[in-house]
């Protein structure tokens, strides 16, 4: 019996044992690739446009809200966000109270409704509440598009000199406040 | 034991006749069928071989659709810094709008236009193909390149 | 309140697979029968949490809980009620929740059905089916939560995506998942075989069901998630290469070859290391497609949005349940003992040779599916790829698959004869070669890669008839005796040469479509007739209908053949009001041999539309096919022999080969 070919012997299994890792290792490489491949998502990769003055605009107001609309002027002379939202968004609707809060402690926060229909803003506004400074209409998206915004919400914060210096996209939680967008208001405010 | 051995030998054999093989195919087919992904910018800053499948990626410009007729469309695809004639023959995705993102497949042609065979639009607003979004970060790091860019 | 249920009846699912993924193990390695004993209850317990939690969620969705921002995200009122629960999964956490049921689901099922197992291994399969488990519910609920409240609520959802909102796609995700998921199991299998280290032809038998069940409903699932693409999607396309549509494929390829390695450790005690591999990767490409399709790194037309903490975690989970059985792979399986030798010209040799040509393709496709990641990681350029590529590395490799099979099938095992074999399938040669050039003859088809997909369908068909058909002729007694000798024939045999006439029905499908379609884009005038594929189509007009949540601009085509009347067929350019986004719905008409499919396009502002006409040869073959695949596994199911539960030999007899 123990002559029997199909036998394992002591000595077989170690000399044919790296074909057995092979599997795991080349699993290794697989998962690094992939690993390395998640940290290139769109969202965590900062916008090229940081550190650079926000692109020209001059956005038409949202009927029955006010006259006034909103275009590069507005931008600079303290720090500020700018968010761009749009009614029919369900995670706008999600950040919409940290806006709210974030105005509410005195925070300038501009916004570009975003391929939006007028009476839908106005109603998402009415429910939700109003933490905007100004708004302009951006129904074609076409200020979106210098803005290099890819989809809503995305939230962008303005240094004094109208600089881009942060930029946010999906909505912001509490814990984004917290670890980003607060302190870098604080120090662009000092 | 001979026919154990045997067994292995035409097993190595046809493990290493197939795995080359399957290299060799697969190591032809990646430098050949394969599509380079290009931006607008991308373009406008050399030529590129005639005739190379590509990959043109951005936001189709406001006001350049035109239909002719026989099904033939014409537009431009802009990453805010260049943007690139195209043409299309064929039904265009529901969501093509002005100021989409897309994505065409296609190669360029002698003048400069590029000649899509597919039209690919993005599914969902809060959504873009992720070489789009890339492409048009990007193209901002361009402009600011190319001083007195058109802005 | 449901929706608390709903998360606090996953949070106790999450518990009981703690306790369900340890103490079995734990009991496993000490032989403590009552800690081993607690699997098969907890399996069951946990499909219970797990179904309260889904039956939550659709609740939640029939009754339009807006308060609920999973629900708000994807549903609305004015959603006919199917598509209100088929909602549920047309989203992240929604199909998440769907694929954690289907695994416990399985669990449940190797609990109740899996009598036969001996207890310490049933228990070690368990265990390692609740730690796959317990990876998802964390998953879930730590970064997917489907029952997280909205506050204030919206008055109304957003709706569904309306591509999604379609019977086809209402199907595809359950069928797809239960492949998927249903692999976790000939994991859990292979994990508890190395862990007792004792892989034999017994552990072969009890896998089997459990692999045909998923590969099974992953046919099924792909040929589904095909057909939606083929007619919603509206460029008549059936198959895409899409990173997506790959990350199901992949799976599939590997669990086809575990299929039939599968059959070799049975039948002769061998090729057992490479069997456990392979159900090792076949779920390990099933979690990596779930992996590509909910991370965002690659790009596709249907992933999920993405959200890099989701794919971190999954990734986590990738790495862990992956990695973890490739190293005990690693360790345990140089110790498992060969069996059986053969000569190459065998059945075995056969089998292997499917084997490896069934995972070089699967090689190409994952390489091709992964490269452009991996070429942007190292900063290269960004690419693209597709058909042309998997065109030109994965058909090379079908050929002699295809060309082998239905002599690999009628080879005997150990020690065949290749001209005995040749000898009973020459009549099917002939007949193969002498349909192909009667092909060539009678219509104008090109000698080239068509001619050879054609031959190969042709092949597969006859080839794999030839078999029974020769089995049951000799001896004379008349046709009565023939066919009862032919349906007498065991039926996992049947299933075999169903599952192989549905590949070749298949490939001449794949072939007539891909080679034979023509294509006319033009600009019509209502009252215009133009022609394609010898059909005169006819345009008579477009006007406005109304569906329960979209309007519509339906165009009406009527189509006559040499004058006659064939059939009149519309399509839509459809608008989803609540959705603000349009669709097409293709027209088609399909008989056995072609499709129409007819397009509605744009308008022209002269009053024209732009329209495009295919002709489709052959089209319906494509899922004619998948289905007799599929029923084939379905037939292998049934087969008593196999069944679980079904009287086994006794175990020690099959264990110690005669060798």
């Amino acid at each position: 019996m123990s002559t029997r070919i199909g036998e394992p012997s002591a000595t077989r299994a170690p000399r044919r044992g790296w074909l057995y890792l092979l599997p795991v290792l080349l699993f290794a490489a697989v998962g690094v690739f992939l690993a390395l491949g998640l940290g290139r998502d769109p969202q965590t990769l900062p916008s090229v446009l940081i550190d650079k003055p926000a692109p020209a605009f001059a956005l038409p107001p949202l009927p029955g809200r006010d006259e006034r609309g909103f275009s590069s002027a507005d931008l600079g002379g303290r720090p500020m966000l700018v968010n761009v939202f749009a009614s029919w968004c369900v995670p706008c609707r999600i950040e919409h109270p940290v806006l709210d809060q974030l105005a509410r402690e005195g925070v300038t926060i501009h916004a570009i409704n975003y391929k939006d229909a007028p009476d839908d803003a106005l109603a998402f506004l009415r429910s939700l509440g109003d933490p905007f400074t100004r708004i302009g209409t951006d129904r074609q998206g076409r200020a979106a598009i210098d803005w290099g915004v890819y989809g809503v919400p995305e939230t962008f914060v303005i240094d004094r000199d109208g600089r881009i210096r942060y930029r946010h996209v999906g909505p912001l939680q509490p814990r984004d406040l917290e670890r980003t967008v607060r302190p870098l208001l604080a120090e662009l405010g000092r | 034991m001979r026919l154990r051995k045997r067994q292995r030998i035409v097993l190595v054999a046809l493990v290493l006749l197939l795995g080359a093989g399957s290299a060799a195919l697969v190591l032809a087919a990646l430098g050949e069928k394969v599509s380079l992904f290009v931006a607008p910018s991308d373009l406008a800053a050399g030529p590129l071989e005639p005739g190379k499948r590509l990959r043109l990626g951005g936001l189709v410009e406001p006001g350049s659709v035109m239909r002719g007729t026989d099904g033939e469309v014409r537009f431009a695809v802009t990453d805010g810094a260049h943007s690139v004639p195209v043409v299309y023959r064929g039904v265009l995705p529901d969501l093509f709008r002005e100021g989409q993102g897309i994505v065409t497949q296609g190669q360029i042609d002698a003048s400069g236009v590029f000649r899509a065979s597919e039209v690919l639009a993005k599914h969902d607003e809060t959504y873009m193909p992720k070489e789009v979004a890339e492409a048009l970060k990007r193209s901002g790091h361009w402009k600011d390149g190319s001083t007195g860019a058109p802005k | 309140m449901i929706a608390e249920l709903g998360h606090f009846a996953l949070v106790l699912a999450f518990a009981v697979a703690l306790v369900q993924g340890t103490l079995p193990l734990l009991g496993a390695a000490r032989r403590d029968a009552t800690l081993v004993a607690v699997a098969p209850p907890a399996a069951l317990v946990q499909l219970l949490l797990i179904s309260i939690a889904f039956g939550a969620l659709v609740h939640l969705y029939i009754v339009s809980d807006f308060s609920v921002a999973n629900v708000a995200a994807n549903s609305h009122q004015s959603k006919p009620l199917v598509y209100r629960i088929s909602g549920v999964w047309g989203n992240h956490e929604g199909s998440l929740l769907l694929w954690v049921w289907i695994l416990a689901l399985f669990g449940a099922a190797v609990a109740a059905f899996g009598r036969n197992l001996p207890v310490l291994f049933k228990s070690r399969v368990l265990a390692i089916q609740a730690l796959i488990g317990v990876g998802f519910l964390a998953f879930m609920l730590f970064t997917s939560n489907p029952f997280e409240r909205l506050d204030p609520a919206p008055l109304e959802g957003r709706g569904l995506n309306p591509i999604l909102q379609d019977p086809g796609l209402a199907m595809h995700p359950p069928m797809l998942y239960l492949g998927y998921v249903g692999f976790s199991t000939t994991f859990s299998f292979a994990i508890a075989g190395l862990l007792e280290g004792r892989i034999d032809p017994s552990w072969a038998r009890w896998l089997r069901p459990w692999t045909l069940a998923a590969w099974t409903a992953l046919t099924l699932g792909i040929a589904l998630g095909s057909w939606w693409a083929y007619y919603e999607l509206g460029w008549g396309g059936f198959w895409f290469w899409d990173p997506v549509e790959n990350a199901s494929f992949m799976p599939w390829l590997a669990g086809t070859a575990l299929l039939h390695s599968a059959i070799v450790v049975e039948k002769r005690d061998t090729l057992k290391s490479w069997t456990i591999l392979l159900a090792i990767l076949t779920f390990a490409l099933s979690l990596l497609g779930t992996f590509l399709v909910r991370s965002g790194v690659l790009t596709s037309v249907h992933a999920f949005a993405s959200d890099p903490a989701r794919g971190v975690f999954i990734l986590a989970l990738l790495i862990v349940a992956v990695g973890g059985a490739l190293a005990l792979y690693a360790w345990r399986a140089p110790s498992l003992q060969g069996g059986g030798m053969f000569a190459p010209v065998s059945r075995e040799g056969a089998l292997l040779l499917n084997n490896l040509l069934l995972a070089s393709a699967t090689a190409t496709v994952l390489l091709g599916t992964l490269y452009p990641l991996a070429l942007d990681v190292v900063g290269g350029p960004k690419i693209s790829v597709g058909p042309p590529y998997f065109n030109a590395t994965f058909v090379p490799l079908m050929i002699p698959l295809f060309l082998a099979l239905p002599i690999g099938a009628v080879l005997a095992w150990k020690r065949a004869d290749l001209v005995g074999a040749v000898q009973r399938l020459w009549l099917a040669a002939l007949v193969t070669v002498g349909l192909s050039i009667g092909l060539v003859l009678v219509s104008d088809l090109e000698l080239g890669l068509s001619l050879i997909g054609y031959g190969l369908g042709l092949w597969l068909i006859l080839g794999s008839l030839a078999d029974p058909l020769s089995r049951a002729a000799p001896a004379g007694g008349g046709f009565g005796r023939f066919w009862r000798r032919l349906i007498g024939l065991p039926r996992a045999s049947w299933a075999m040469v169903v599952a192989h006439v549905g590949l070749g029905v298949l490939v001449i499908g794949v072939t007539a479509t891909s080679t034979g379609q023509s294509e006319r884009i033009l600009s019509m005038r209502p009252g215009q007739t133009a022609e394609i594929a010898g059909y005169a189509v006819r345009f008579e007009g477009v006007q406005e209908v109304r569906g329960p949540n979209w309007i519509a601009q339906r165009g009406t085509f009527t189509v006559r053949r040499d004058g006659t009347f064939v059939t009149e067929i519309a399509s839509d350019k459809r608008f989803f009001v609540v959705e603000q986004r349009p669709t097409t719905e293709a027209g088609i008409h399909t008989t056995l041999w072609r499709d129409l499919y007819f397009v509605l396009g744009e308008p022209a502002p002269d009053g024209a539309w732009t329209v495009r006409l295919y002709h489709n040869p052959l089209v319906a073959w494509i899922w004619g096919g998948a289905v007799l695949m599929a029923l084939g596994g379905l037939l292998s199911l049934s087969d008593r022999r196999f069944r679980v539960g079904a009287p086994r030999p006794a175990r020690t007899a099959v264990a110690v080969p005669a060798e």
